[in-house]
């Protein structure tokens, strides 16, 4: 017997196999309807947004024309280096600081808008969506506010990036909280302890690993939002980044692109390095 | 027979001792990781400025700055003053879905790059290594460079208005979601790859019918959950000219238009919310429709 396939069977299987070849005319339906309405979306998109061939092929001359004035990176003089490797410091340290005491404060708060522990319908909906609408604002808005309160400077910065991760603190540790097993807390419970023994010896020693690998991933992330803090005067280096774009400095502006990409590297593996060891080798 | 220990058993001595010892070392361990800390952020306040007295000093202005902002809002003529507070709602609503359209074309844009690239990031699809490699630091890249910075240096390039703002979302949309789907093509199951390479596949034919069938539906989510933040992004594009409602919401706020702030803050939060939630929605459904197979 030989595997060759004759004509004749092979319109046979396909004739017997049609519908499982063709598919279900209504997936195809389905599949061409969202595609049709995702491209359609998407072309009415580009004629909207003031978008013409000419404009792109002009921009994208320019922007060959930048990079090469971009090479090679140079701060333009030493001290003129030492002010951006400050500037760098000043960021670093507003995300740190930012990020620390924004756990700290969102500590109890997550403990309030979690529903195992306060049980309570309404607290848990307020806590909740005030947590929401605080996180809703981009830590770029809280800057322009808090600089109406404390002046321009990093201060306000710092406390930009605060507020901000104040409601993703929040929400990330009531949903640790919710997800920690029950049976510690009821063995405390069982041997006497009183609701702040339960928190204390049930709860915190089960959340507290995955707050602390939340908080470094989060200084991860906002030493990335807090260069750019300083493009509405709240600090760092973004003010320097600003403005050698605007006055068109391109070598310092690679200079310091190239030191944000550096510090961002260095913290990522610090911050990896933390975290495996704080919780061990498991991923969160 | 009874429970009790003889706590001058020197066997049970020995090992109280050991867990003296074990506990000290730890305590001492904590104690000193406490002082690195504490040393971090002092040198960190020292380095924001932060000044507690200046602080204290004018916080009230904080609760101050939200009353301002806040409309008055009498029920005697609630219609009115609502028409007040919105009045420019027509054109915050048109800004709003130029900011939506942003998000959205920058996200497919992005999408396309990041789908494009994924695979010759993948380390079990990657053909050559060093592309591999250079695929994978463009791709890293592209995302830590954030968009603002992008939107700044394509505001100069493209000029004024929107194209800008699509390009860098667009940018940063690829790095990002090229290292998730990577990251997503690299979990999936080989078998089918191996299958098509043994028909004599090509590198596209075994791209097309044995990895995206299984990576689709993981790709769309992540695509959704990326249009959402997206939209967050786009909102602040603005800022430095780059289209959408935050030019509006910049010019507000620079200006002391106080009602205006909320008013659009208002919208853009509402909008933000929406979003989440329909987007959430849509991520069950199609992961549940992977589940459902």
């Amino acid at each position: 017997m030989t595997l060759v396939l004759s004509l004749s069977d092979r319109a046979a299987l396909i004739a017997r196999h049609k519908a499982a070849i063709d598919g279900s005319l209504k997936t195809k339906l389905i599949t061409v309807a969202v595609i049709g309405g995702l491209v359609g979306l998407f072309v009415y998109g580009l004629t909207t947004l003031e978008t013409s061939l000419w404009k792109i092929i002009a921009g994208f001359g320019n922007l060959g024309s930048f990079v090469a004035l971009m090479l090679p990176p140079d701060p333009g003089s030493f001290a003129r280096a030492v002010i951006f490797v400050k500037a760098l410091f000043e960021t670093i340290a507003i995300a740190f600081l930012g990020t620390i005491l924004a756990a700290i404060l969102a500590f109890p708060l997550g403990f309030l808008a979690a529903k195992n522990v306060v049980a309570n319908r309404v607290v848990h909906f307020f806590a909740r969506r005030s947590l929401d609408t605080v996180r809703g604002v981009d830590a770029l808005i809280w800057a322009l506010i808090w600089i109406n309160v404390v002046g321009l400077g990093p201060f306000a910065g710092m406390l930009a990036i605060m507020t901000s991760d104040l409601g993703a603190f929040g929400k990330l540790f009531s949903e640790a909280i919710e997800s920690a097993d029950r049976k510690p807390v009821e063995g405390v419970a069982s041997v006497g302890g009183g609701k702040a023994h339960e928190i204390r010896f049930g709860l915190i020693p089960q959340v507290l690993p995955v707050i602390a690998s939340q908080v470094l991933y989060y200084i991860e992330s906002n030493t990335r939002s807090s260069t750019i803090i300083g493009i509405v005067g709240a600090g760092g280096i973004g003010l320097h980044l600003a403005e050698t774009i605007r006055t068109l400095e391109w070598q310092q502006v690679s200079f310091l692109i190239l030191l944000i990409l550096a510090a961002v590297t260095a913290i990522d593996f610090l911050s990896n390095k933390l975290r495996f060891a704080i919780i061990g080798k498991r991923a969160v | 027979m009874t429970l009790a220990i003889d706590r001058s058993d020197p066997a049970i001595a020995a090992h109280a001792q050991l867990y003296r010892r074990e506990m000290a070392a730890r305590r001492l361990r904590t104690l000193l990781g406490a002082a690195i800390f504490l040393a971090c952020v002092i040198l960190a306040a020292i380095g924001a400025e932060v000044d507690p007295a200046r602080f204290a000093q004018n916080l009230w202005r904080f609760p101050k700055y939200i009353y301002e902002t806040l409309p008055t809002l009498r029920l005697s003529s609630l219609g009115a003053d609502l028409a007040e507070w919105y009045w420019g709602l027509k054109g915050w609503l048109k800004l709003l879905w130029q900011t939506l359209l942003i998000a959205y074309v920058g996200t497919v844009l992005g999408a396309i790059g990041g789908f494009l690239l994924c695979f010759t990031a993948a380390a079990n699809l990657g053909r050559s290594s060093w592309a591999r490699w250079a695929t994978r630091r463009f791709l890293e890249f592209c995302r830590t460079v954030p968009e603002i910075v992008f939107a700044l240096i394509f505001v100069i390039a493209f000029g004024l208005g929107p194209l800008p703002g699509v390009l860098a979302i667009a940018i940063h949309t690829m790095g990002a979601m090229g290292k998730l789907f990577s990251e997503v093509v690299e979990n999936i199951d080989m078998k089918p790859v191996d299958g098509l390479t043994a028909t004599g596949a090509g590198w596209w034919q075994t791209i097309r019918f044995a990895v995206v069938p299984q990576v689709l539906s993981n790709f769309a989510s992540y695509a959704l959950l990326r249009f959402e933040i997206n939209v967050r992004g786009a909102s602040i594009m603005g800022f430095v000219g780059a289209g959408g409602i935050g030019q509006d919401l910049i010019e507000a706020i620079r200006k002391f238009y106080f009602t205006d702030v909320s008013a659009i803050l208002l919208l853009i939060i509402v909008t933000v919310m929406l979003i989440d939630f329909a987007t959430e929605r849509l991520r069950h459904t199609l992961l549940s429709l992977e589940h459902g197979k």
